[in-house]
């Protein structure tokens, strides 16, 4: 993708259209693209992204050619969907743990890129992309849960969009404008459908130029050292294609499990009924994917500063190629880091768990506690242990490293090309 | 930082024992678990059940709960009841339906069809909750999936459940059968026309005074018609109204899962014999 | 070292084919779900039957209801219009199928065929022009019977085709009589 290709069709006609539209000569760059040959199955869930979105892009499609977005309709016509549509049921409850099932591989292909330091330079922008790919991922969630129109979508909608109305000055007319309305109600159904049908694309979109600026550096590996030659690679096809194919089947293995044995596990049993504008349900809570940052919203006891602290838990991320002051990618070779990483990990758990409860007694402390290492962990934590943090020593190349941790004994053959 | 784990795994734990048991189960106690046939990876219905099940919605619950996302040619579709196709027409011609407007613009009744709706007790929730003493008699098509029997405290409540499910039938046999006579300490404000039921999920008083009785129904296939029996029936019917697909899901999910398994192990080989001659 | 090599790599050749038809017939199969709900659901094609009283109908007079979605022409036919309609040779026709549901396929388009035998006073009909689709005019076109405006296709008073771009004749949908005036279409 980077410069011109050396590669020219033989036959013929393809040289002829590839000189004027070089989808070929691109499609042989990005087959024999030099891929470390280190990587760990982590490294399989950009490809497991792009299969949920496809999953998404067309069950979605056709969810959309059964769905009626009219509050009077929405509800029976999912219903409608469920017990009428040829395989309706399949498709829609493909769809609806399609959406858990992609974030479940977001999060982790996330938790890669912080564990491995695959944000850091040359890669931010690919980064800040990956991070702009997670703000369209929960608004077209956000919006996708709204569609069922039962009490749990209702009331999650009203909830969210009234965060706007936190803005000093123009929150409340930004609201209006949201709901076309003085609620929640038809009209914010109609747009919440049409953004919701448009946002995929616009995540395909900067997929695409995630993908490209993945191309430009190439991947990170798991020792985080630079390629160093031919040595440390593999190319893309076949050897990184069909590993992601395994690791995505087993992902669909997962997948098909809750699809066809526990397919309304991750919902909520109130969205079994009807949107009813006069009674809000007692207990609201997000989808699993919204729980932290549900939680960071609720530890603060002010309206705009839990708006905020909510917004900066993503808002930080852009940063954390900044944030970050080590040398060294990897935590494999950052014994502080690495620690500071799971206590992370536990804390995003932690936080999850506080937002699946109700605001009370004890889970507001520990709300709190929580909320405030998040930032902790970002803000302090990062930049000061790159600085004060002594990096275990770098393998020369990845070649080197593979060599490394080899069982004795066995030759050491040449990586084929 | 050793420390800072420490007390976070401790603040962690403290607060699992602490507000684990004030908020794990909300106010109703928790449904007795029944071994439905549905339940499991290959659980199927029972059809007799659902038939029976139906007999008690239909002579029973029918008189206040709609069940609006049914149709009557629903009985007959496989995976259900499985009424046979002049039962569901029979079943059908016994409401009057609504149609119209003729060419006069007037509506008329009709005898039902199996492509009608079942037929609401009520035409609108205004009328229900009127004849209801205000309290309007909720939709029977997704109760199960709507309520949950099962309440656990919230740091097991995850594994218990994949295994469980959240108890929907469960709740419905429940409140169906857990009538009693409040404690005496409840009892001096019980509210007029109500009665105590400590399963009732917005309990513990309820304005449905106890549907069934002893032989309330009569079943044809001679199965004796105790409360229990039929609590338990109605709620398999409602388990099947709320998820008519569950059989066709199974038994898909079951082919689907082989294939996927069988690919997997495929795929491994595949991926073990490209990697062999590369050290990685 | 190079026989073990090309044994080897036929070992290979049969796994990665093997893999591969396996994975492309999951795809396909994986397909059909998505096809298939493009297909009329449950609800549709459990849609009811119409009954409709023949009794209000008056001789010249035609009625038009809606069954499964589409217009069903019922015309009390005049005797005028029996005869014409039965004066035509079957050899004249552009269409010789009665496109009767209610008759075997490739029955002859005789006016009697149109219609219920001892009926014939009743022509029940989808009214849906063959050629594309459009909804013909009554009693207008060469023939006297049915005319359809957007290209010019002229059906007789049996609703057979005689003129114009249409390949068939309007169909007649599956009915019986329930009673002597009362007709059940579907």
């Amino acid at each position: 993708m980077s410069g011109h290709s050396t590669y020219e069709p033989k036959n013929p006609v393809a040289k002829w259209f590839d000189k004027q539209l070089p989808i070929l000569s691109m499609s042989h760059d990005f087959l024999v693209f030099p891929t470390p040959k280190n990587l760990n199955y982590l490294w399989t869930f950009g490809g497991i992204l792009s299969m949920c979105l496809v999953i998404q892009i067309l069950t979605g499609i056709v969810l959309a050619m059964h769905y009626t977005p009219h509050v009077d309709m929405a509800f029976n016509s999912v219903e409608h969907i469920m017990r009428d549509v040829n395989y309706g049921w399949l498709i829609r409850y493909i769809h609806q743990n399609g959406a858990s099932m992609f974030f479940i591989a977001v999060y982790i292909h996330i938790l890669r890129g912080m564990y491995y330091g695959s944000y850091k330079s040359p890669r931010e922008i690919l980064w800040i992309l990956g991070v702009i790919i997670l703000l369209l991922m929960m608004a077209t969630a956000f919006m996708g849960y709204v569609l069922p129109w039962g009490q749990m979508s209702f009331w999650g909608a009203k909830v969210i969009t009234n965060l706007f109305s936190a803005i000093p000055f123009v929150g409340d007319w930004v609201v209006t404008l949201l709901w076309g309305g003085f609620t929640v109600d038809n009209p914010t159904l109609n747009r919440f459908f049409s953004l919701h049908y448009l946002m995929p694309f616009m995540i395909a979109g900067v997929v695409a130029l995630h993908i490209w600026a993945l191309h430009i550096p190439g991947s990170n590996n798991p020792t985080g050292v630079s390629v160093k030659s031919g040595q440390d690679t593999v190319p893309f096809h076949p050897y990184i294609t069909m590993k992601d194919l395994f690791a995505a089947i087993v992902f669909l293995i997962l997948f098909a499990f809750f699809v066809f044995y526990k397919p309304n596990y991750l919902g909520h049993s109130i969205n079994f009924e009807v949107a009813d504008a006069l009674k809000t349900p007692e207990h609201i809570v997000p989808e699993w994917y919204f729980l932290p940052f549900y939680a960071i919203l609720r530890a603060i006891p002010d309206k705009l500063g839990g708006v905020l602290a909510m917004g900066g838990a993503i808002v930080v991320l852009f940063f954390l190629p900044w944030l970050d002051t080590s040398r060294v990618r990897s935590a494999k070779f950052r014994p502080i880091f690495r620690q500071f990483f799971w206590l992370f990990v536990i804390n995003v758990f932690i936080l999850g768990v506080v937002g699946a409860n109700p605001a009370e007694g004890w889970w507001i402390i520990v709300g709190q506690f929580s909320t405030a290492y998040y930032f902790l962990h970002f803000l302090v934590i990062i930049p000061l242990v790159g600085m004060i943090e002594n990096p275990k020593p770098l393998p020369a190349s990845i070649s080197e490293s593979v060599l490394a941790s080899q069982p004795k004994g066995e030759p050491a053959a040449q990586p084929a090309e | 930082m050793k420390t800072l784990a420490k007390l976070l795994t401790a603040a962690a734990l403290s607060t699992a024992l602490l507000a684990g048991p004030a908020f794990a189960a909300g106010k109703a106690k928790n449904a007795q678990d029944i071994d439905f046939s549905f339940e499991g990876p290959f659980g199927t219905f029972d059809r007799a059940q659902l038939q029976r099940g139906f007999q008690v919605y239909k002579e029973v619950c029918s008189a206040c709960h709609s069940a609006d996302l049914l149709h009557y040619r629903n009985l007959g579709e496989s995976g259900g009841p499985e009424f046979s196709e002049a039962q569901v027409k029979a079943i059908a011609a016994e409401y009057e339906i609504q149609d119209g407007p003729n060419e006069d613009g007037e509506m008329f009744e009709r005898p039902g069809r199996p492509s009608d709706k079942f037929k609401a007790p009520f035409t609108n929730a205004n009328e229900a909750r009127a004849a209801n003493g205000g309290a309007y008699p909720p939709d029977m098509s997704l109760i199960t999936k709507a309520r949950e029997g099962f309440h656990y405290p919230w740091y097991v409540s995850p594994f218990i459940k994949m295994w469980t499910g959240n108890g929907g039938p469960e709740y419905v046999h429940a409140v169906l059968t857990g009538y009693s006579d409040p404690p005496e300490k409840e009892a001096a404000n019980a509210p007029e026309g109500k009665s105590y039921n400590a399963y009732f999920a917005a309990g513990p008083w309820i304005s449905m005074a106890p549907p069934l009785s002893e032989d309330g129904v009569e079943y044809s296939d001679g199965t004796k018609a105790s409360v229990d029996q039929q609590a338990k029936d109605v709620a398999a019917f409602l388990a099947w109204a709320a998820e008519p697909k569950l059989e066709e899901r199974k038994s898909l999910g079951l082919q689907v899962m082989i294939y996927l398994i069988i690919l997997a192990l495929l795929m491994y080989l595949v991926k073990l014999k490209l990697w062999r001659d590369v050290e990685h | 070292m190079s026989t073990l090599d090309s044994h080897d790599s036929e070992r290979r050749d049969f796994l990665y084919i093997g893999t591969g038809a396996f994975a492309a017939v999951g795809t396909a199969m994986a397909v059909w779900p998505f096809i298939h709900q493009m297909n009329p659901d449950a609800s549709v094609k459990a849609l009811a039957s119409v009954e409709l009283d023949l009794a209000p109908i008056e001789e010249g007079q035609s009625i038009t209801i809606s069954w499964r979605g589409n217009p069903v022409f019922v015309r009390h036919r005049t005797a005028a219009e029996i005869e014409e309609a039965n004066s035509v040779p079957i050899e004249d026709l552009p269409d010789q199928d009665a496109r009767n549901a209610n008759l075997p396929e490739g029955t002859p388009a005789t006016d009697v065929n149109r219609v219920i035998d001892g009926k014939d006073k009743f022509l029940v009909m989808i009214g849906v022009c063959t050629h594309l689709g459009c909804v013909p005019v009554g009693e207008a076109g060469e023939f006297d019977g049915w005319f359809c405006p957007c290209h010019g296709s002229h059906y007789d008073t049996s609703g057979r085709i005689r003129k114009g771009p249409a390949p068939e004749n309007m169909p007649v949908p599956q009915y019986s009589y329930v009673s002597d005036t009362l007709i059940k279409i579907g």
